[in-house]
This record gives structure tokens, sequence and C-alpha cells, in this order.
């Protein structure tokens, strides 16, 4: 089942709940090369998610670009970038369009550093944020490698696509991939997404290869190479970079072991100068107390006896001033 | 309408190449409150990392001093916990990062610095109470016997546990930074060890200030000496960070940040106390004051750039 259409019953027939999805890794194939930019996927995540216009419906016009919307966040959980190439003289052009959306991640960022499990991972192999339990510290956002997730302003937590968990508890096609009039969004089972994914590269090299065009079609995140692999896949005809997605994402954890280890041998080291301040100074204390000694023998008639009080540190250096 | 010429469009276009994958992440608004919790946090744990050094090693003329150093880690860490509540977009349910909200049960998770550095400032804080309340036994109404918690071996067991959970509270919030995808904290693994010498010098520099003139000398001395190693080593560090960094230093901080961390971080925060740590009577009297108070802003400076910095891009 790569897309399901139809919600509603025959003309006559009563209406069945379709019931949920079977479990199993489910996601978005997305091909970016029949996008036409239409942003009905926009509408329809926001419509169905009830999500509220930025600014009360009084955000700036980009002004160089026909892209508005201009980034994913806590009310865009759909985002259609509009990649404009031209040449200097602007006689030669392409754009490029690519409907943006979380990617729920097999390794998400976002998940491994929530402190709250807010976020959590679904029997869909999904990814999602209970606003319920989010309370607002921001480590998601940061902890993305996509640029995801932002706060919502209406409900004050962090927000992103959720591949219509509800719907899909339904039976139903995701919102977005629903209302794609070119099936540059598909829905379905990751497994028979990678293969439409795999068959359409091909037939996109071979027409390149043909036509004497360098064969740039690829899948992004379709394979385990990108975190994991990503649910929410892409078809793309350049660089990464190009279309504002990384080439080779980290999970957040990925510099701890380096991190946690050079922390804990600048501690180590710290402590081991502040043992030999410390055996410094008894050093010191017994080299005065014998020239203390020293001195008192030289200056003391035979028989006499005096008890030195050894001066106690403020010795030289450092130490003279304080 | 108006237009907003500055689109992210346009910048992403601007550089197909990007100084390091994280540049296309977005930011996770932590402002001035976080930097200013990061610099408390490194005083607090610092100041209980010395105290406690002070106090397992140190002899009897170093006690005024272990003393001051508890109570500065415990006034510096007193605004730690209500700097990160107030930050948080839902404030009330600051608790979820304790109890698990929605299943019941402590919400621990030891491979998220955020989780963890929760149940570190909480530990840290009840410990520290207990060497706090053991040195100051006897005093300011204390009754005597509250000293048990200073001497012997628990005495001993509990400034162990204050000055390890303060050396982690002071290195844990550069590793916050270094474990999400945001330019230049996630990418460099120095930004821990980086925070740590710096809560260090800026701890030391904290009791040198209040502690001159009224601790021992032979403490003052100790301190100054530890002062003067955290901050060569921060600045060694530092060097090496920005050098590494390469083409992300010259995105993130090739600007005011920049200068701003040059000037208030290096030189008047690092060199200029280090100096006065060599000369003691650079700038008079006064020197070591002074440069005690140099290196406290210079640790602010330190702190509010890196978190700032990124936060700009
Ligand atoms: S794309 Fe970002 S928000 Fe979505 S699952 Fe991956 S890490 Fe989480
Ligand atoms: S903002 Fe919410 S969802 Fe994101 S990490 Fe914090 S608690 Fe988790």
């Amino acid at each position: 089942m790569a897309q399901q259409t139809d919600i509603f019953p025959p003309p006559g027939e009563a209406m069945e709940p379709p019931g949920a999805f079977e479990a199993q890794p489910m996601g978005f194939y997305t091909d970016t090369t029949v996008c036409i930019g239409c942003k009905a996927c926009e509408v329809a995540c926001k419509n169905w998610n009830g999500l509220s216009a930025r600014d009360g419906g009084a955000q700036p016009m980009s002004g160089d670009s026909y892209d508005n919307t201009r980034t994913l966040d806590g009310e865009h959980w759909r985002h259609v970038k509009f990649i404009e190439q031209f040449s200097e003289d602007r006689s030669q052009g392409r754009w490029l369009m690519m409907s943006d959306v979380c990617k729920h991640c097999v390794q998400a960022g976002c998940l491994e550093v929530c402190p709250t499990n807010a976020i959590i991972r679904t029997e869909f192999d999904t990814v999602v944020i209970q606003a319920d339990v989010c309370n607002g510290c921001r480590d998601c956002i940061a902890a993305c490698p996509f640029g995801v997730i932002e706060v919502n302003p209406v409900n004050n937590t962090a927000m992103k696509c959720t591949l219509c968990y509800d719907r899909m508890q339904n039976g139903l096609v995701p919102a977005c991939a629903q209302a794609c009039p070119t099936a540059s969004i598909q829905f379905g089972p990751i497994a028979e997404l990678r293969e439409l994914g795999a068959a359409r590269v091909e037939q996109l090299n071979t027409q390149s290869r043909d036509a004497g065009r360098p064969e740039d079609a690829y899948l992004y995140g379709a394979d385990d190479s990108i975190v994991g692999g990503l649910n929410s896949f892409y078809l793309l005809i350049d660089e990464p970079e190009v279309y504002g997605l990384p080439r080779a994402p980290k999970l957040p954890s990925s510099q701890l072991p380096a991190t946690t280890a050079l922390t804990a041998a600048g501690a180590a080291g710290l402590g081991l100068l502040g043992l030999l301040g410390f055996r410094k100074r008894r050093m010191d204390d017994f080299a005065a107390e014998a020239r203390a000694e020293a001195a008192e023998s030289v200056r003391l008639a035979p028989g006499e006896t005096v008890v030195v009080e050894p001066e106690r540190g403020a010795k030289g250096g450092v130490g003279g001033e304080y | 309408m108006s237009i907003d010429p500055a689109s992210a469009v346009s910048r992403v276009l601007a550089q197909t190449t990007l100084p390091s994958d994280t540049f296309v992440t977005l930011s996770p608004h932590w402002g001035w409150l976080i930097a200013l919790y990061f610099f408390l946090g490194g005083i607090s744990g610092g100041a209980a990392f010395l105290a406690a050094m002070l106090h397992l090693f140190g002899r009897a003329e170093d006690r005024p001093m272990v003393r001051l150093g508890y109570l500065v880690a415990f006034v510096a860490l007193l605004p730690c916990a209500p700097l990160l509540i107030v930050d948080l977009n839902r404030p009330e349910r600051f608790w979820h990062m304790i109890w698990q909200s929605d299943s019941g049960g402590p919400m621990f998770k030891w491979w998220s610095p955020m989780s963890l550095g929760v149940w570190i400032i909480t530990l840290f804080a009840g410990i520290l109470l207990l060497a706090l309340i053991g040195s100051w036994a006897g005093r300011v109404g204390l009754p005597k016997r509250l000293s048990s918690l200073a001497d012997g071996t628990l005495g001993k067991v509990v400034a162990a546990a204050t000055g390890l959970l303060g050396l982690f509270l002071a290195g844990y919030t550069g590793t916050l930074l270094t474990a999400t995808n945001r330019p230049l904290w996630a990418d460099t693994p120095l930004l821990g060890l980086l925070f740590l010498l710096s809560g260090i010098s800026a701890a030391a520099a904290a009791l040198l200030l209040l502690g001159w003139r009224r601790t021992h000398p032979a403490s003052l001395s100790w301190l100054g000496q530890i002062d003067s190693y955290a901050m060569g080593l921060e600045l060694a560090v530092l060097v090496v960070m920005v050098v590494t960094l390469g083409a992300v230093a010259t995105a993130v901080l090739g600007n005011g940040w920049g200068v701003a961390l040059l000037v208030g971080t290096v030189l008047l925060g690092t060199l200029v106390p280090l100096a006065a740590h060599v000369r003691p009577r650079l700038l008079g009297p006064a020197t070591i004051p002074v440069a005690a108070v140099l290196g406290l802003a210079g640790s602010f400076v330190l702190r509010s750039v890196i978190v700032l910095a990124s936060e700009a891009v």
C-alpha cells in the first residue's frame, strides 16, 4: 500500500472507520523532481493540524523569492523550499523545489537529548513530540541536524511534523501526502517506498545518460548512512547543501566520548597541579624551618633552647603579595 | 506588506558550501539567562572544587578559605535553578525533567547532558549544603556538633563528593552545548574542557577577591597558583579551539563577538591577570583584586560569546 486515497465510502454505504495501519516503519518518500511548488502540502498540514499563521498572518514577504514560508518552525511543519539557481547573466536557470519536513530519523537527535521524554518513537518508527509533556527547554531544537523543530507560540512547546500520527492511527494517509497533486510526496511502508525511489532514480539517470547529461539523481536518507536512515527520505538532483541539507548529519552524542575524555583529563590535570601546589608549600615550609634553625643555632649560646614557630605560607613568588 | 530583504532563502543560496553541516540547523534561543547560568554554575562548581581541595589536603590555616569557598559555591548556585526554570517556555513543567510526567518514575537519561545536568545540580546542591553546614558549624548560630559533617571520614567523603560534583557542574555546561548540532558548539570537542578551566579560574578569582587580606596568605598563594595554571591552560585551549575550528570560527567569530572574546576574555580577562600573578605590583597595591575582577569579567564574556555568537548564526 503505497498510496491510499479514498477515505469516503461509495454513495449509500455506511462509513466504516478504516482502523489503524499495521505497526511497521512508515514514512514519506519525496521525489523533488516532480514538485511544482504549489504548497498544497503546507496548506493541508496547517489545516489538519490546526496550526496558526505566523505573526497572526502579518508575516513579511521574503522579497527575493516566491518562498515566503522560509523555514520550518513550530507553526510550519511543511516548508516548500524554492531553490533558485541562475547563471550570472540570468540567461540560464532552474528552480529546484523541495517540500521539507521532519525526517523521522531512525537515530533521532531530538529524541536522544529530550530531558523530559516528551519525544517518543511510535509503532510506525516515526518520531512524535508530546505537547503535554514538553516543558520548552528547547534542547531538541539545537539537537536536530536538519533544523526542523521550533517552539509553537500558541502552546509554548516544541512542535514539528507528527507524520499525522492521529491519522495513521485511524488508517488515514498524512494530510500533506493526501493533498500533493503531483505525488511528489508519497506515503507508505518504508520498504516499499525505497523500492519506488530506487526505480525512479534508475529511470531519471537512464534518461540523463541517453541525453548525454550528468546522472545526478540519487536518494538522500534511503539507506542507513544518514543518521541510521530517514523515514522521510528524498530524491535529489544536486548536492545536499544546495537544498539546505547536511551532507553528513551527526547525532548530538557523537562528540560525547571525546569531549568527556578531554574534560575529565583537564579536571585530573588541575587536581594534580593543586596537589603539587600543596607539596611545594610543604617543601617551602621545611626549607624555611631548616633556615630558621640554622640561624638560631648560630645566634644562641650553647645550652639555650628556643621554640621556633615556622612562619607558614606567604613565601616568595605569587604568595608574596597576598 | 513589508519586504524582508535578508531572508533565509537568499542566505542559503549565497553559500552552497557551508563551513559545517551545523549551519543548516535552528537556534534554541539560549540567551543571556543561559550564559549567566553557565557563568554562575562555573563559579559554583569551581569554588566547591577548590574548597574541597583545601579541605582535604590543606592545613588548619586554610579553614577560613574552605568556609569561604563553600559559601561562594552555595551563593553562586542559588540563582542557577531559577535561571534555568525561568528560561523554559513552560516553567510550570520544570519538574518533568525530574519525574516522568506521563508514565511516572524518575526522569533520567545519562546520555543527555541536559538530563544529567539536572541531576548533577540537584545532587550537588544537597551535598554542598552538607559541606557548607559542616564547615560553618559552631559559627553563625550553627550547633558545634554539626562539624561532624566536616571532620573525620564523613567529612572527607562529603568534601570529596562536593569537589567531584563541582567539577561535573563546571564541565558539563560546555558538554551540553557540544551535544547539539549547532555552529561552533557541535564543531569542537573542547568546550567542556574550556568551560571547566574557565569556571575554576573564575572561582579562584572570586575567592582571591573575597578572601584578600581576610584569609591566610598561604591559602591565597595556593589559589593564585591554581588560577594561573587554569588561565594558562584556558588560553591554550581557546587558541587550539579557534585554530581547529577554521572556517567555522571565521563564520561565527569573525565579527563583534570575536572582538569581544579577544579583548574581554583573552586580553583583559586572561593576559592581564596572568601578568598580575607574575608581577603582583603591576597595577599598584590592589593588583590582585583588580586582576580577580578582570578574570571574572573575562569568564563571563567567554560564556556569553560562546552562547550568543552561535545563537546569532
Ligand atoms: S529530522 Fe530532526 S526533528 Fe525530525 S526526527 Fe530527525 S532529529 Fe528529530
Ligand atoms: S523542548 Fe520539549 S520536546 Fe524539546 S527537548 Fe525540551 S522537553 Fe523535549
